[in-house]
């Protein structure tokens, strides 16, 4: 089961590969991993969108906590937390395709970054499962490049997270 | 103060009480170094031979000590050759302070000779770690530092110091205080879980209480001992626990574990309800957890969140530090005396199902192993601090040399060969008033034996027992139980004369292969003032069990 982690942290030079690190070595499962600067400089704010079991989770959580520099770690719960992510995609779209993929951008809500003669680049962002829905219907336009940038998510209401260790 | 960073270094130290750091040179520790030779008078620094051995010697002198001891590395390989070091005592959660230099801040990241990340190289097995670019750091970083490593789950921490750094200067006040937002180790358990653990075990028909590094780590001896006792409950340890006991104790059961006491097997089996204290439940002292689970209402207080329900799944978790929660415990058996079962019963039943141990006749020009180590530590001392390297010997060690009150060492998680000589060395130099004895076999020995020459250069007046059996015996015997005796690698043929050996060090040996020898060999290692190296010849067949 695909879990969506959030984890402060210091925003120390380092401290993303002795996370990324501590995932390889436990041999748990990234599905993506996102990382930026928070309102508060000091700290950074990294997503994890991990896969397995409830015990595995609990010790994810539990490793990220026993890392010095984490200040914190939620793993939010399903309808807890509003998630986005960003995606760009470079299609082949030759004259007589571009109609049928403008349709499908207007009808996805993505949008037209970038055009030539022969490609389209369109840039999309919505949550995980809306995003792979996306990539299946344009997928046979031919994608020639894609990125994305792994899920952000907050909690959802007007309780927030906030860098206090503990809760 | 205006110093350089390398006095500033050697301020902190001073400041953390560091009388004695184990180390090995090079260009790019050599500001430090010069520092502390301007500080000899306070701190003595120990060149070990070997940058691993330094980190054992931190080790032992850790343990005996209860606080982070200190450690030393050049850049590059000293540094490397200190990992083994560095990932032995994370895995036994031995707090160290790790210091290694470092290239130059601006030649970091670009391959010049003897420039190794050792940050990253040891990310996986330090509990913390700095690397030092701004002068002004470095006071923060060493209270940090100590402080990291000496609580919550103690464990090394590394600090890796640039060679132009350490020239630096700054203006100098060690810090007073450390606070750490995003560290902030549990100390007392919560009230009510407390309660709850109390009254399961109390009231358990069949409780027994398994006690792991954790309860020495948290220095929650006399606590343990005490609930034990008060509540009439047997006690198993794990290797990592051994000696917390003292093994005439009543109540103490033994060592569980793959090469566990049979009897300490039984009784976690027996037992309804298994209190840990400390304890990982590693694969080596518990084999099928899982089934263990479903039998037994687990207890389980750590310091460490994650090593409850790692391993093993608690009906009831307590975190907290050992020392506290046992207090809380004992506290709350003060105020509500009643409700404790009668355990008698259970007791009996442990009696009942001892076996007696009975030594096999050794092959003529060998000792019994086992036999040797009862009778010397019949002879020894109660208060002795034995050393046990990794292999067979380690098992002896810990099943046969009865403990009444000194310490057992070893490497417990890791099993690190050649932890022992060096161990003993930082062990005794901790506590020079107790007998320190390293165990190990030939093969152990060979990794470890430069370090007699520290041992003789700055007087520390430990015992050797070198047991050849001329194999790598554990491993010779896995091959002869799992590989159907296809025995390979494991033939140690081109090894020294050990007593010789001894001698060129200027080491008084002795070699133990029959009653007479044995008999004066035990005098000796109890009576004899100095160095002294007992090579105790055993039979290459001779079984762990
Ligand atoms: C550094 C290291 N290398 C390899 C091993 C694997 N190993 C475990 S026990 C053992 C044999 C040890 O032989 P020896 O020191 O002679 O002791 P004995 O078992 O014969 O008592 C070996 C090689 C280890 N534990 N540590």
């Amino acid at each position: 089961m695909k879990h969506t982690i959030s984890v402060l942290v210091e925003n120390h030079s380092g401290v993303l590969s002795r996370i990324s690190g501590l995932f390889s070595r436990r041999g748990f499962n990234i599905e993506s991993l996102a990382v930026g600067p928070t309102h508060d400089p000091s700290i950074s704010r990294i997503t994890i969108v991990a896969d397995g079991d409830d015990h595995t989770v609990e010790q994810i959580e539990k490793q990220l906590n026993k890392l010095i520099e984490v200040i914190k770690v939620k793993t939010f719960g399903r309808d807890e937390f509003v998630a986005r992510e960003l995606m760009i995609v470079k299609v082949n779209a030759p004259a007589e395709k571009r109609s049928e993929i403008m349709t499908i951008a207007e009808i996805t809500g993505a949008k037209v970054m970038d055009i030539t003669l022969s490609t389209m680049t369109l840039e999309l962002c919505d949550r995980y499962d809306r995003l792979c829905r996306f990539e299946n219907v344009i997928e046979p336009y031919g994608i020639l490049e894609m990125a994305r940038t792994g899920t952000v998510a907050v909690e959802r209401g007007s309780d927030y997270f906030s860098p206090k260790k503990g809760s | 103060m205006k110093m350089t960073v390398s006095q500033a270094m050697v301020e902190c130290l001073k400041a953390e009480g560091i009388k004695v750091v184990y180390g090995y040179p090079g260009a790019a520790i050599c500001p430090f170094y010069d520092a502390l030779l301007s500080a000899e008078k306070d701190i003595r620094n120990i060149l070990v031979r070997h940058e691993a051995n330094g980190g054992h010697a931190a080790s032992g002198y850790a343990r005996i000590t209860g606080k982070p001891a200190v450690c030393i590395a050049t850049s590059g390989p000293g540094a490397v050759n200190l990992i083994t070091a560095i990932a032995t005592a994370y895995a036994d959660s031995i707090p160290l302070i790790c210091i290694t230099g470092q290239v130059n801040t601006d030649q970091i990241g670009s391959d010049v000779f003897q420039e190794a990340d050792i940050t990253g190289a040891a990310e996986p097995f330090v509990k913390h770690s700095y690397l030092l670019k701004d002068p002004k750091d470095v006071g923060r970083a060493f209270k940090e530092a100590f402080y990291i490593a000496g609580t919550g789950r103690p464990g090394p921490v590394l600090i890796d110091v640039p060679m132009d750094v350490q020239k630096m200067t700054l203006d100098f006040e060690y810090p007073k205080k450390v606070d750490i937002r995003s560290y902030k180790p549990t100390g007392k358990g919560n009230y009510l879980q407390v309660k709850r653990v109390t009254e399961a075990l109390r009231s358990a028909e069949k409780p027994l209480i398994c006690i792991g590094g954790g309860v020495f780590a948290s220095n929650a001896q006399n606590e343990i001992v005490e609930l034990s006792e008060t509540l009439n409950i047997p006690v198993i340890t794990t290797m990592m626990g051994i000696s917390v006991f003292s093994d005439d104790n009543p109540l103490y059961v033994g060592m569980i574990g793959t090469h566990g006491m049979k009897i300490a097997n039984y009784a976690v089996n027996a037992c309804d309800t298994l209190f840990l204290v400390g304890a990982r439940v590693g694969d080596r002292a518990v084999k099928t957890p899982l089934d263990l689970e479903r039998t037994t209402k687990i207890l389980h207080i750590d310091i460490d969140p994650a090593e409850i329900g790692k391993n093993i799944g608690a009906d009831y978790p307590l975190v907290g530090d050992a020392k506290q929660v046992l207090r809380q415990m004992l506290d709350y058996i003060k105020k509500n005396p009643e409700g404790c079962a009668d355990h008698s019963g259970w007791l009996r039943q442990i009696e009942e199902n001892k076996v007696p141990t009975e030594f096999a006749q050794p092959v003529k020009g060998t000792v019994n192993p086992k036999e040797f180590l009862q009778k010397l530590a019949e002879r020894m001392p109660a208060n002795v601090n034995i050393c046990a390297d990794v292999g067979q010997n380690q098992i002896w060690s810990s099943r046969y040399y009865f403990k009444r009150g000194g310490r057992f060492l070893t490497s417990g998680g890791m099993g690190t060969m050649g932890y022992s000589v060096p161990c003993a060395v930082g062990a005794k130099m901790a506590d020079p008033s107790r007998p320190t004895i390293a165990i190990c076999g030939d093969g152990g020995f060979q990794m470890n034996f430069m370090e007699l020459a520290t041992a003789v250069q700055y007087g520390v007046d430990i015992k050797v027992i070198v047991m050849t059996n001329t194999r790598l015996g554990m491993v010779r015997e896995l091959q002869t139980i799992g590989y159907n005796d296809r025995q390979t690698g494991v033939f140690l043929d081109g090894s020294p004369d050990f007593v010789k050996l001894a001698a060129a060090y200027g080491i008084p040996a002795i070699r133990v292969n029959d009653e007479k020898s044995e008999k004066e060999a035990i005098e000796r290692l109890a009576e004899d003032k100095g160095l002294l190296l007992a090579e105790v010849v055993v039979d290459k067949d001779f079984p762990t069990l």
